[in-house]
């Protein structure tokens, strides 16, 4: 054994140390390497015997060898005995360790009894509880029945009580205390109502409860009551199981009663302002002072302090009681939404009704600005109200009652703008009609000082007006920054409904002037002065008018617009209109003189000229007044052949003698030619003249259309007619005149000859005798004249 | 040569005095009479010759006086009335009498002056007791051979026999306005039976029924200024269009006297004359003193507002129709045509009597315009 061991240890130690080793060279530690691979190292792993010796033999000399032997003897010999102690001591532990083995083998044979007899300990015990648990289980089932009745017999005291208790409650009203009570006791009462104690019970509850209910309604409908005492009734109400539905609408119908009060009395001051109710006597001071019509801004502060903060009032509550709080049916609190919406859309409606129609009786007044902060009053105030009800916009509704005042208001300015430009007509033909007693030194200027007032006053009346609307869009104003009531308002009201609309009016007034319906109704000088109106408007007044408005405005230009040249294009067509029709007036008047003075004579049987004809002076006359008229107003306008005259007009004088030779030869040709000869050439030369044609903004234009008709007349006029010899004298007579003063009127002075010789060409023709005058003659009968 | 262009023919003298040889309908020919003071006046017998656009002349000479109006006769073609202005010394009265060509047209006829053969007087129409003679005119239809007269301010109705070749007054009736307001123009109604006349005098149009001679309507007002002329609708019986100074044509349905179906203002200076086409109503001339003529087509308010109805029943299928319909646009009114080839006042015009598209207008110069429809428009209308 112990040799088996030697082996054993000397293996492990061989092994170990070649693991050893090993990890050595694993781990690369090579510093005993050489001493540990070395074969001769006796305690090294690679150690061979062999090579041992033959190293000993040969480097060692025979007594070291003898050494070394003595010496490797003494370590064998102790090794030896080394191994045989430790064989010894092992072999001791072995024989302690089977002592103790046996030992233990009989302290676990006494354990075992013990535990037997514990065991059979036990079951004793078990058997004896179990006995006495059996022995106690009647009476715990017996108390704890006791207990349960006990309880019963408690809730049955609170339910014989329970009619009494509820009536003393009323009777202290804590109605919510009782409500509470019955709520507890009604489920028990409703199951077990079959029973007829518990019936008596019920029936009584349920009376008492009824009572309740009735007291509650009551007080429901007190008009005294408080909102928070409405508030409870209807939770009462509710936990009661009253309807919701009938709940709200008779929270509606009470609520409306207070409300209708309100806008009766704004009913009232509508019928008050508008003057339809008279007051009834015997009414007390304060009715009196009701009675007395408010203005619009106190009757909107009226409508808002009473009607909007009572219906204010009510939605909240409303919200409170039935909306807010958590319903078990989703349905009612739909319902219930919609019969509000439905209540309040209503009154609203009823309100905006009133208030429109209290601020269309605003209509007489000038001034602005009190309507604007009752209108923005108004306006501020539905806003509040919006964020209290979802769903509703009143304030668009109410909005559009400002923007549907607003448009009145611009209406109403556009009928006083028509007014007043009418009076302004009345105005000028008064003054034209009324004979001018201040003398003559202002008459030259006298049609000039018209137009000037009544273009004044029109944009005086407009600049007011626009000032009044400006009130609309004051700074402080919530809704003048609204872009849906300031976009419509500015571009649609004001630019095109009161500017541009009344611009149109005066264009169409104008040209109402132009119609032979009512001929003859306007004096001729209205119409000049109109016609120079129209065209100041279309120089400047237009684009001055709509900058004004779109400055004091602010207009964006985002609506298509009317623009300032149709505008101004209007403007001067009903200028050229009204002048052509001045023109065709003025020349029909002496067309007609001329036409009656050729139609009625004789001219078969005239005697021989003296003189001109009074007509003709008339005539002159009326040119030179007409003359003095529109130059007035009008510049005076392009001539030809300006220049090379020039001289000569300053002296009309001496102009007509050379005149008179030049165009004297001319006519005075002999009748034996061809007269139509002369004429048609000289018509070959000269354009053909346009007699009722449109005229320039001149005063020569004016003048010479004017001549050009009445002179046309003539000649048609004669040709009508047969001349003896000295009707056509006297037709030269009266030629030769009008040739003489005719000329500094008009833009070409060749037309009023070519007119006049035709005339005379015409006369000759018509005449059975032509001889004509002499031109010393005429001159001579024309100088006198 | 273009067939467009216009046909000018000048007289001598002035003239004022135009009418369609109304009772020729297969030749296009047209009367003149001239105004002259001094020499004889004529009245020229015209012919067109539409194809070769040449026109030929009789000259006639006209004994009595200077010629203010002419009217072809619808009885006998070869018949007419004239209004003259029979002058002397110290006087002038306007006549008015019945004269017969004196032969059938002779288009080979001498240029020469003196060989002039007069026009033959049938019978003068006496109105010594009325005043000036204004104008006459034939029965429309010539179913009775009655003229009438206006004469200042009275209409006198003659019955003419042209066999014994008298006149005699049948009926005579006087405007009884205040003023002395004469007759300007007036025209024979040919719906009715012939029994209504129309007149102006002054701004005013009335009616007459000459079975009674008594008044039956008045347009008030009609122009502004003096009335010059009017003319009824010769297919819708209660349209009539009249002109006057004021430089306006105006149409009326003398059912509603207040007011005018519609006003052309398209002449500057006063319109003379005005006449409708007689087969094509929609046509409508005036002239007037600016030396204008005006074509116009008022199919709004002529028998034929939607184009040409009749063609309609011939058409053989509902489709073809419908195609034809659609294809037709609502033809606008308008002016047609404007002429210009006269320089001095144009007193006269008047539709040829056998040609629909052809018309004579007379300016006081004495030149004869002989115009055609322009051809786009006869073919919008035919077609």
């Amino acid at each position: 054994m112990s040799s088996q061991q030697e082996v054993d240890d000397g293996e492990t130690e061989g092994s170990k140390r070649k693991r050893h080793g090993m990890l050595k060279m694993y781990y690369g530690i090579e510093k005993s390497g050489g001493a540990t691979l070395d074969p001769c190292d006796i305690n090294g792993a690679h150690f061979e015997a062999d090579t041992y010796l033959s190293n000993l033999i040969k480097q060692r000399s025979l007594t070291e060898l003898m050494d070394e032997e003595t010496k490797m003897v003494t370590q064998i010999r102790a090794l030896d005995s080394d191994m045989q102690t430790l064989v010894y001591e092992n072999y001791n532990k072995f024989i302690s360790a089977t002592d103790t083995i046996r030992k233990m083998k009989n302290d676990f044979k006494k354990m075992e009894d013990e535990m037997d007899h514990l065991a059979s300990n036990m079951a004793t015990i078990t058997e004896f509880s179990g006995t006495i648990s059996n022995t106690l289980q009647d009476r715990r089932q017996h108390i704890t029945k006791l207990s349960g009745v006990h309880a019963l017999l408690k809730k049955l005291q609170f339910l014989f009580e329970l009619p009494a208790r509820l009536n003393k409650c009323i009777e202290m009203k804590a109605y919510s205390a009782a409500v509470r009570y019955y709520t507890k006791a009604k489920r028990i009462l409703h199951q077990y109502q079959h029973m007829a104690s518990f019936q008596g019970i019920n029936e009584d509850c349920n009376k008492i409860i009824h009572q309740l209910c009735d007291h509650l309604r009551e007080q429901f409908k007190d008009k005294e009551s408080s909102a928070k005492d409405l508030a409870q009734c209807v939770d009462l109400l509710l936990q009661l199981n009253e309807p919701a539905e009938k709940l709200c609408e008779e929270f509606l119908s009470h609520a409306r009663q207070k409300i209708d009060e309100d806008l009766q009395l704004l009913d009232r001051q509508i019928r008050l302002q508008s003057g339809e109710e008279i007051k009834s006597e015997g009414e007390t001071a304060a009715q009196a002072y009701l009675a007395t019509p408010m203005d619009v801004l106190e009757f909107v502060d009226t409508g808002c302090n009473g009607f909007l903060s009572n219906i204010c009032l009510v939605i909240a509550s409303y919200n409170d009681m039935f909306l807010s709080k958590p319903q078990e049916d989703e349905n009612m609190d739909a319902i219930a939404l919609k019969k509000l919406v439905f209540f309040v859309n209503e009154l609203m409606e009823k309100y905006f009704d009133y208030v429109q129609r209290r601020v269309r009786l605003e209509r007489e007044t000038g001034d602005n600005t009190i309507l604007v902060r009752s209108l923005d009053r108004f306006h501020r105030r539905l806003q509040a109200m919006n964020k209290l009800l979802p769903d509703t916009d009143f304030s668009r509704a109410g909005t559009d009652i400002v923007s549907k005042a607003a448009k009145d208001r611009v209406y109403h300015y556009l009928q006083s703008l028509k007014q007043h430009f009418s009076d302004c007509m009345t105005d000028v033909r008064q003054n034209l009609a009324a004979p001018r007693t201040v003398g003559k030194h202002d008459s030259n200027s006298y049609l000039n000082d018209l137009l000037n007032n009544t273009q004044t006053a029109v944009v005086d009346q407009i600049k007011s007006v626009l000032n009044n609307l400006q009130a609309f869009l004051d700074s402080d104003i919530t809704f003048a920054m609204k872009p849906y009531f300031r976009g419509p308002f500015c571009v649609q009201g004001v630019r095109e409904g009161l500017i541009v609309a009344f611009l149109n009016h005066v264009s169409s007034t104008c040209l109402e002037f132009c119609e032979d319906k009512d001929k003859g109704s306007a004096p001729p000088a209205l119409l000049l002065i109109l016609s120079k109106l129209c065209i100041e408007f279309e120089a400047s007044t237009i684009s001055y008018l709509l900058t004004l408005t779109e400055e004091q405005f602010m207009m964006t230009e985002r609506f298509p617009v009317t623009s300032v040249t149709d505008l101004c294009n209007n403007a001067k067509d009903a200028a050229q209109k009204l002048l052509n029709h001045f023109v065709k007036v003025q020349g029909l008047s002496i067309s007609q003189m001329l036409r009656k003075s050729v139609e009625t004579r004789d001219w078969l049987n005239t005697i021989e000229p003296r003189n001109v004809r009074a007509v003709m002076k008339r005539v002159i006359e009326d040119i030179t007044a007409i003359d003095a008229q529109v130059g007035q107003l009008y510049e005076e306008g392009v001539r030809k052949e300006r220049s090379s005259d020039s001289s000569r007009r300053t002296h009309p004088h001496s102009y007509m003698g050379s005149a008179a030779l030049r165009k004297g030869g001319q006519w005075n040709y002999a009748p034996s030619i061809d007269n139509s000869l002369m004429s048609n050439i000289q018509k070959l030369f000269s354009e053909k003249i346009e007699i009722f044609s449109a005229v320039e903004f001149s005063k020569v234009s004016v003048l010479t259309g004017i001549i050009k008709i009445s002179l046309k007349t003539f000649l048609e006029c004669v040709r009508l007619r047969t001349f003896g010899r000295y009707g056509l004298q006297q037709i030269q007579v009266d030629t030769h005149y009008l040739q003489l003063y005719l000329w500094r009127f008009v833009s070409d002075e060749n037309l009023v000859q070519v007119l006049l010789d035709e005339i005379v060409c015409s006369t000759v023709h018509r005449c059975l005798d032509p001889a004509m005058m002499e031109p010393s003659v005429i001159d001579l009968i024309c100088e006198r004249g | 040569m273009d067939d467009e262009s216009p046909v000018i023919y000048g007289l001598e003298f002035q003239a004022k005095a135009l009418t369609a040889q109304t009772g020729e309908t297969d030749k296009i020919r047209f009367l003149v009479g001239t105004q002259s003071l001094r020499v004889e006046n004529q009245i020229h017998h015209i012919d067109f010759d539409d194809e070769n656009n040449i026109i030929n002349k009789n000259i006639y000479l006209h004994p009595e006086g200077e010629i203010w109006n002419i009217k072809a006769s619808t009885i006998d073609k070869d018949l007419m009335t004239t209004c003259y202005n029979k002058t002397s010394e110290s006087k002038t009265e306007m006549k008015a009498a019945i004269w017969r060509l004196p032969s059938d047209f002779d288009s080979g006829q001498a240029d020469d002056q003196s060989a002039h053969p007069a026009v033959r007087l049938v019978c003068h129409l006496n109105n010594s007791e009325y005043g000036d003679m204004k104008s006459v005119l034939w029965h429309p239809t010539g179913d009775t051979s009655a003229v009438i007269g206006f004469a200042d301010n009275h209409i006198v109705l003659w019955d003419i026999d042209t066999s014994s070749s008298t006149a005699k007054m049948t009926a005579s009736t006087g405007l009884d306005s205040k003023g002395n307001s004469k007759f300007t123009c007036g025209q024979w109604n040919p719906h009715h039976n012939c029994t209504q006349i129309a007149t102006a005098n002054d701004t005013h149009i009335r009616g007459w029924d000459i079975r009674t001679m008594q008044q039956v309507y008045t347009i008030e007002n009609a122009h502004g200024q003096l009335v010059r002329d009017l003319d009824f609708n010769p297919n819708k019986q209660y349209y009539i269009v009249s002109c006057g100074d004021d430089c306006k044509v105006k149409f009326w349905d003398i059912r509603n006297p207040t007011e005018s179906l519609a006003v052309l203002s398209q002449h500057s200076h006063w319109v003379w004359s005005v006449k409708y086409n007689h087969f094509h109503d929609q046509l409508i001339l005036s002239s007037s003193s600016d030396s204008r003529v005006i074509l116009n087509s008022v199919v709004s308010l002529s028998s034929e507002p939607y184009g040409n109805l009749a063609d309609n029943n011939d058409s053989d299928s509902d489709d073809d129709h419908d195609e034809i319909e659609r294809s037709k646009e609502p033809q606008q009114d308008g002016i047609i045509s404007t002429y210009e080839e006269h320089e001095d006042s144009v007193y006269a015009v008047d539709w040829s009597a056998a040609d629909p598209w052809v018309f004579a207008s007379l300016s006081y110069d004495g030149r004869l315009v002989i115009n055609r429809v322009p051809r786009a428009e006869k073919y919008k209308i035919l077609l």
